[in-house]
């Protein structure tokens, strides 16, 4: 059992969650993800590292509810447990000394950009982190991106916060003014997100790394449900994975296959939902 | 009363399993067969001639003293036929739904010279279930060596050499990737075949007796290497299997519906998907179903199908559907067990033989609609001394199809190689290990089972299990050489 040590409330939809995880802690790298169970009945739910304590034993989860699952797990609160957790996943991030990078991280995908813009940093690069959300609520982090980037822009697609834009829009002015200058670019968030950015950075010829978070059950190359198109041919997410170069992914491809259990995920989230009206219809009745 | 004659016993015919009606199976994923009665099962272990040299014996990878326990049997010493089981299975009630008797112990069988052979078999699992149910004779561990054992994966070959040395008093510890134990009889072997029930109740068993600690979620070359292993452990066993699916490659794989059998039964199996959305993890297929391949995975795979829309169709009152095996080859080269096709006959999966898939069509929002097959025809024996397939030209022809599942065999996990590149491999990433011995080139690591021989049974993974225990027991015991 793995039991939850601290809980923020990022956004409304939007958790952090400190978890006892000493031997995932213990070998944990940037960019890479472990797999959580909720109960005997869960599904096991691949989760990008947003941070992790070697010396605590902990990893940091941040995860957005999106389905029944994510919901369930933001129900759960410090002292309740998880069945699994187990990790880490993955290839880690390659941190070289690349120069000047950027990092852009869209909505949830700004925790898992965190601990690559942080070994980024730390390697002696300079980190320009360009972070985003739909809207103010959903954004989270800016004040630990800065600490560990040399220039920041924030942007939201309604403008409800700094400035109104899609975060490849000042991503493309960097490129524009600086081309020459951005050795790489490191892309997280929704698919959505990722492939625009890889679609911006491809004229520039600026190698872009995305790091994607496709459907799967074992995360370790059992099942092969994660398996993307690149133009060499297919590739596993889980053990090949999950970091790629952006402009190899066959993204439409990607996002078709996102798609594929949508009808019954839309059924679970309504099966949860009433049975935590029916929960609290049968507290407030005792 | 007197003993039977000879005579006698000959006189008795082979009792038939009793089963699920096929047309009532294909509904539900409870167990197929039913088993033996201790009726049954008496009157069949009377049928054994109790040869002086019994050759059903030498047919069994384990070497199960088949005699001794059916002789105990049908004296109606239950307890005293399951001592005689587990001198040499600990794991019986597994065995005896899954193991290919008719290829192993019953093709010894004198009986089947002239008739039928007994079924050992069945009696095997009549006589896991007796044990199961009433715990009447434990394992037994000797007194602590003070030696600890690592094994890699809790599937067949892992749990078998882990039983094999917890017995001799070592303290072993298992570590799973999975957040269940079992394996392939857990994540690949469907509930109709072989109930979890059985899987849990029966490791849960050994490992109590043995005081054998099971860590879940312990992927070896993430969590933990091979190195970090040894420096804790005396010595290691890795039993990880063959859990890496192979895809076709022809174009179209990636359309949504297209999937790995291994992924199929997964979510079907191990995550309980058919119980959706009382168990999270949802699985579907469509109304018009294509298994490629012919294995024993395919046929699971295929019988799954089947049920699977079955329970959607009394959901939603629509028609069930259609399940097609489809396979390069003929019915004669069908690799899966002979059994396992007659129960998916029965059961009225449709097999298209002599046809091979080049291409995958699909719609334009992804979805798999069809696929483009070529008939086959026999030519010359291959290195695997089955006749090669070969295209027939202008054979070619759509099929449609809204869901295609590949069971083409699977290969080694590589991850378990990480930071151990003293494990020599072979080209087909399975690891290279003494026969004899099941040593690999490592030094204190021994592997078995599909790892090392690529996907087979898993009978003849639990005697890879067994001779490797033997072995580590000698080098604990004696050092030596490596």
């Amino acid at each position: 059992m793995y039991r939850i040590l601290e809980k923020q409330v990022l956004s409304d939809v939007t958790k952090l969650m400190v978890v006892e995880a000493p031997q995932v802690a213990r070998k944990a790298r940037a960019g890479q993800f472990v797999i959580v169970i909720n109960d005997e009945h869960g599904e096991r739910i691949p989760l990008t590292i947003a941070d992790f304590d070697r010396e605590a034993g902990t990893i940091t989860l941040i995860f957005q509810e999106v389905g029944k699952s994510t919901m369930q797990m933001g129900a759960k609160e410090v002292g309740d447990t998880f069945l699994t957790v187990a990790g880490p996943l993955g290839h880690p991030t390659e941190i070289e000394q690349y120069g000047t990078v950027a990092c852009v991280g869209g909505g949830v995908g700004i925790a898992p950009l965190y601990p690559i813009a942080r070994a980024l940093h730390q390697a002696g690069n300079h980190v320009i982190s360009i972070i985003g959300a739909r809207t103010q609520s959903l954004l989270f982090w800016e004040d630990k991106m800065a600490a560990v980037s040399d220039e920041m822009i924030v942007c939201t697609d309604d403008g409800s916060y700094k400035r109104k834009a899609l975060v490849t829009e000042p991503l493309k002015e960097l490129l524009e003014a600086r081309g020459g200058e951005i050795a790489r670019v490191w892309a997280i968030g929704p698919a959505i997100m990722m492939k625009f950015v890889s679609l911006t950075t491809k004229p520039y010829q600026v190698p872009t790394i995305v790091s994607l978070n496709t459907i799967m059950i074992d995360g370790t190359g059992m099942c092969g449900g994660c398996r993307v198109l690149l133009e060499e041919g297919a590739q596993f997410v889980c053990v090949d994975g999950p970091e790629f170069d952006g402009h190899k992914v066959n993204w439409d491809n990607l996002l078709a296959r996102q798609a594929f259990y949508r009808e019954e995920e839309r059924a679970a989230v309504e099966r949860w939902q009433h049975e935590c009206r029916l929960d609290k219809v049968l507290e407030g009745g005792a | 009363m007197a003993a039977l004659t000879q005579r006698e016993r000959l006189a008795i015919p082979r009792q038939e399993m009793p089963t699920q009606d096929p047309q009532v199976r294909r509904t539900n994923f409870n167990e197929v067969a039913l088993g033996f009665s201790q009726e049954l099962a008496l009157r069949e272990a009377d049928r054994c001639l109790q040869c002086a040299v019994p050759h059903c014996v030498e047919g069994c990878p384990v070497g199960v003293l088949i005699p001794q326990f059916i002789k105990a049997l049908r004296e109606g010493d239950l307890t005293g036929a399951v001592a005689a089981m587990k001198v040499k299975n600990g794991l019986p009630a597994i065995c005896g739904r899954v193991c290919p008797q008719e290829t192993q112990c019953e093709a010894r069988c004198v009986l089947g010279k002239k008739g039928e052979p007994v079924a050992i078999g069945r009696l095997e699992r009549f006589v896991g279930d007796f044990e199961l149910a009433g715990r009447t004779c434990p394992l037994v561990r000797t007194p602590s060596t003070g030696k600890r054992v690592a094994i890699v994966g809790s599937g067949p070959a892992g749990l078998t050499c882990a039983v094999e040395m917890g017995r001799l008093g070592h303290q072993v510890v298992i570590f799973e990737s999975l957040h269940k134990a079992g394996g392939v009889l857990t994540y690949g072997i469907p509930e109709f075949r072989l109930p979890k029930s059985v899987v849990n109740g029966e490791i849960d068993y050994a490992m109590e007796c043995l005081g054998i600690e099971i860590r879940t979620d312990h992927i070896i070359g993430r969590t933990l290497t091979m190195r970090e292993l040894l420096s804790e452990f005396d010595a290691v066993f890795i039993g990880s299997g063959a859990g890496l699916p192979s895809f076709m490659n022809i174009p179209g794989i990636n359309y949504n519906g297209v999937m790995s059998a291994n992924e199929f039964l997964t979510r079907v199996n191990l995550m309980k998907g058919y119980q959706f959305p009382e168990y999270d993890t949802p699985v579907k297929v469509g109304k018009r179903v294509a298994v490629i391949g012919a294995g024993n995975v395919a046929m699971d795979a295929a019988r799954c199908s089947l049920r699977l829309q079955a329970l959607r169709a009394a959901q939603s009152g629509e028609e069930a559907g259609e399940v097609h095996i489809v396979y390069r080859r003929s019915h004669e080269e069908v690799p899966a067990r002979a059994e396992e096709v007659h129960h998916a006959e029965e059961e009225g999966v449709i097999f298209d033989f002599l046809t091979n898939p080049v291409e995958i069509l699909g719609t334009e929002k992804g979805q798999v609609c069809g696929m483009r097959c070529i008939r086959m025809a026999l030519g010359e024996p291959d290195s695997s001394g089955r006749r090669r397939p070969v295209p027939i030209e202008g054979s070619e022809f759509e099929m449609e199809v809204d869901t295609v599942i590949m069971a083409l065999g699977t290969s080694p996990n590589p991850l378990v190689f990480v930071d151990a590149e003293e494990l020599e491999r072979t080209r087909h990433g399975t690891v290279v290990a003494d026969a004899a011995t099941m040593r690999t080139r490592m030094a204190r690591v021994w592997a078995g089972g599909d790892v090392v021989t690529g996907a087979a049974t898993v009978v003849s993974a639990m005697g890879a299990g067994k001779v490797a225990a033997a072995d580590m027991q000698r080098y604990l015991e004696h050092g030596g050489e490596w």
